[in-house]
């Protein structure tokens, strides 16, 4: 066998041991999340609300939906005070979960969150319903603490810590 | 309202169980070795060798069991520790075929092992099969706590009641039945992991919380010390009588390890090195093997000497043909197949079989190797940082802690940076008892993971939510 083939083959052996190593590592990268984090705005600072309202209210949105979805059903939760203020997250029928745990859907970077704090979920008929979970502090519907699951009107503020978050359509 | 300067959008991926992931890269795994063996081929007779395709295909099929198993019995499961280990498991495979052509290891009465390292990494995945079927839930083990602690420590000492016999080299590590032998001790890693997980699981608290506070560390109160300085005990008590440096550094360090994941105490590291430190020193004084060791480590290079001038103690030159070994193979190696460690001798397929990657592949492979151990101990850890239950974070830290203890002991011996000890390199090297343990291992880490993946299943309807009528003013 050529010296030049079998160098060939040592080189490009070692790469292939190398990409297996970096493909690994990708994996590892792509698994880090527990959620998918879209950037959207083109990392220009700009206010969300004012953007994301006229969208909503056209009605445009629904269409997209799933079709079981009524009218008038939330279509988002929007992180509108605290740490993570503009966070949005598509509500499609999933439970999403609020706390500083780092599998939550929403993790709390709060000193008065618990580690799972809330979480908020579809009932059988579509309405949405937010539930504390036992946290120290407890969780605020508008003023009132909850003491039992309870649904979520659109545009009510759910108060955890400083965090406040609405649904919107 | 707060005007947002970042937009983002956090979507839900659902419950990815990362399968097909595994799929790819399980394949690519197989790929990899088949492509050393045609490079061994080539190298060393010219021609791709007869094999090729019966190998290519028999871990393939190996490989497909296992993904299979996977998928139907731990569908969530970590996707990169089956790869991992079937591509470390397959490059151990091909660098034993390397050395089995070696015409100086044969005069040296070495027969050939890769088809028997084959029939036991069949085996191995095989035992793989059964765990991953067999143990639903890793909980299960926390039963068998205390049952777990007698059988390891039967096992243990089983060997020191075997004749030694003259080809051991000094270490009584082996159980021999005829012609069949095998190494306790091995197994005893996952064994014992079970014991210091439900132990430690249940006395953490206790262990973490009364103490003391001096200059600055945090003191255990004397009678917490009580299972340190047993085990500490029962891993001098191995070095005495098994002459087994590496098993008795596994299992100390391994409880380290674990007391402190338990407890966040900066102080157990530290009592355990000291002890760890002042044990070896004290047994060293009179257990002459170990003396050997520190001598063979120190001075590798003396046995070159005129035998007069040679240290007492030093009769073996593989240390410094290990090292020889590194140096020849540089940055990027000589070539599989091209290389010299066979002048290593008799451990070149299982002990030293590092220097064979290091001298073929080079330091780039070398790392390259290592880097795939590291992955396996980080996707443990991770799985151990991800479950929900104590026992699970202990037992996935603890047996990724001894995979990467054991990994650090071989490679540190072979490298000389710090004495040699007698234990196989997991997966890459010669050794049946190695292999099965270690696919369980592999198998009992995808478990855990499996569990701590899961979903969580829906939220439960709340009794007392359905009669409850809201009524909106």
């Amino acid at each position: 066998m050529s010296e030049l083939t079998l160098t060939v083959m040592r080189l490009g052996f070692l790469a292939v041991l190398w990409l297996f190593v970096i493909v690994a590592v990708q994996v590892i990268r792509s698994d880090l999340f527990g959620t998918r984090v879209t950037q959207r705005g083109g990392g220009r600072a700009r206010p969300a609300p004012e953007r994301e309202r006229p969208q909503a209210s056209g009605g445009r949105q629904q269409s997209r939906q799933s079709p079981r979805q009524r009218r008038g059903a939330p279509t988002k939760l929007v992180v509108v005070e605290g740490s993570l203020a503009g966070t949005t997250v598509a509500l499609q029928g999933q439970t999403i979960t609020l706390g500083r745990a780092h599998d939550s859907t929403i993790v709390l970077d709060d000193d008065y969150a618990s580690s799972r704090h809330a979480r908020i979920y579809p009932d059988q008929s579509g309405q949405w319903i937010v539930e504390d979970m036992g946290s120290t502090n407890g969780t605020y519907l508008d003023r009132s603490r909850l003491t039992a699951p309870q649904p979520v009107p659109l545009g009510a503020a759910i108060r955890i810590g400083k965090t406040v978050i609405e649904l919107r359509k | 309202m707060s005007v947002v300067s970042n937009t983002t959008t956090i979507g839900s991926i659902g419950a990815p169980s990362r399968r097909n992931t595994e799929l790819l890269m399980l394949a690519f795994a197989v790929v990899i070795p088949v492509f050393a063996y045609i490079n061994v081929g080539l190298a060393i007779d010219g021609t791709v060798p007869a094999g090729v395709l019966g190998m290519g295909l028999g871990m393939a099929l190996l490989a497909a069991v296992a993904h299979i198993v996977v998928r139907r019995f731990a569908p969530y499961a970590d996707p990169l520790l089956l790869p991992l280990a079937t591509l470390l498991n397959g490059l151990g495979l091909v660098l034993i075929w390397r050395l089995d052509q070696s015409e100086r290891l044969r005069q040296l009465g070495q027969g050939t092992a890769a088809s028997n390292q084959l029939m036991w990494s069949t085996l191995g995945v095989a035992g793989f099969v059964i765990v991953l079927i067999f143990l639903k839930d890793h909980r299960i083990l926390q039963r068998y706590t205390y049952i777990s602690m007698v059988v390891a420590l039967v096992l243990l000492a089983a060997p020191a009641f075997f004749p030694a016999r003259e080809e051991d080299f000094g270490a009584k590590i082996w159980i021999r039945i005829g012609s069949f032998s095998i190494q306790p001790g091995e197994f005893v890693k996952i064994i014992i992991a079970v014991f210091f997980a439900g132990y430690l699981m249940v006395k953490r608290d206790a262990l973490a919380l009364a103490s003391r506070r001096f200059m600055g560390l945090y003191l255990p109160r004397g009678r917490d010390l009580g299972p340190i300085l047993t085990v500490w005990a029962l891993s001098i008590l191995i070095l005495v009588f098994e002459t087994d440096l590496g098993t008795s550094l596994l299992f100390f360090g391994m409880f380290i390890v674990m007391l402190y994941v338990a407890t966040e105490r900066t102080s157990w590291i530290l009592f355990g090195l000291l002890m760890s430190a002042a044990g070896a020193a004290a047994v060293a004084t009179f257990e002459s093997h170990v003396q050997q060791r520190i001598v063979a480590w120190l001075n590798p290079m003396a046995i070159f000497l005129p035998p007069e001038q040679r240290p007492d103690g030093l009769i073996s030159d593989q240390a410094a043909q290990a090292l020889f070994a590194f140096g020849s193979g540089g940055v990027l190696g000589t070539g599989l197949g091209q290389g010299h460690s066979d002048l290593i001798g008799f451990a070149a397929k299982s002990d030293f079989i590092l220097a064979t990657v290091g001298e073929e592949l080079g330091l780039a492979g070398m790392m390259a190797v290592l880097m795939l151990y590291a992955l396996i101990v980080q996707r443990g850890i991770r799985t151990g940082l991800a479950a929900r239950d104590p026992f699970g974070k202990l037992f996935a830290v603890g047996l990724s802690g001894a995979f990467a203890l054991q990994v650090f002991i071989v490679a540190g011996g072979v490298m000389n940076l710090i004495p040699l000890t007698g234990m196989t390199m997991p997966f890459l090297a010669q050794g049946g008892s190695s292999v099965i343990t270690n696919w369980a291992l592999i198998a009992i880490l995808i478990r855990i993971s499996d569990t701590a993946r899961r979903p969580a299943p829906a939220p439960a309807p709340s009794p007392d939510a359905e009669p409850t009528q809201v009524v909106r003013l």
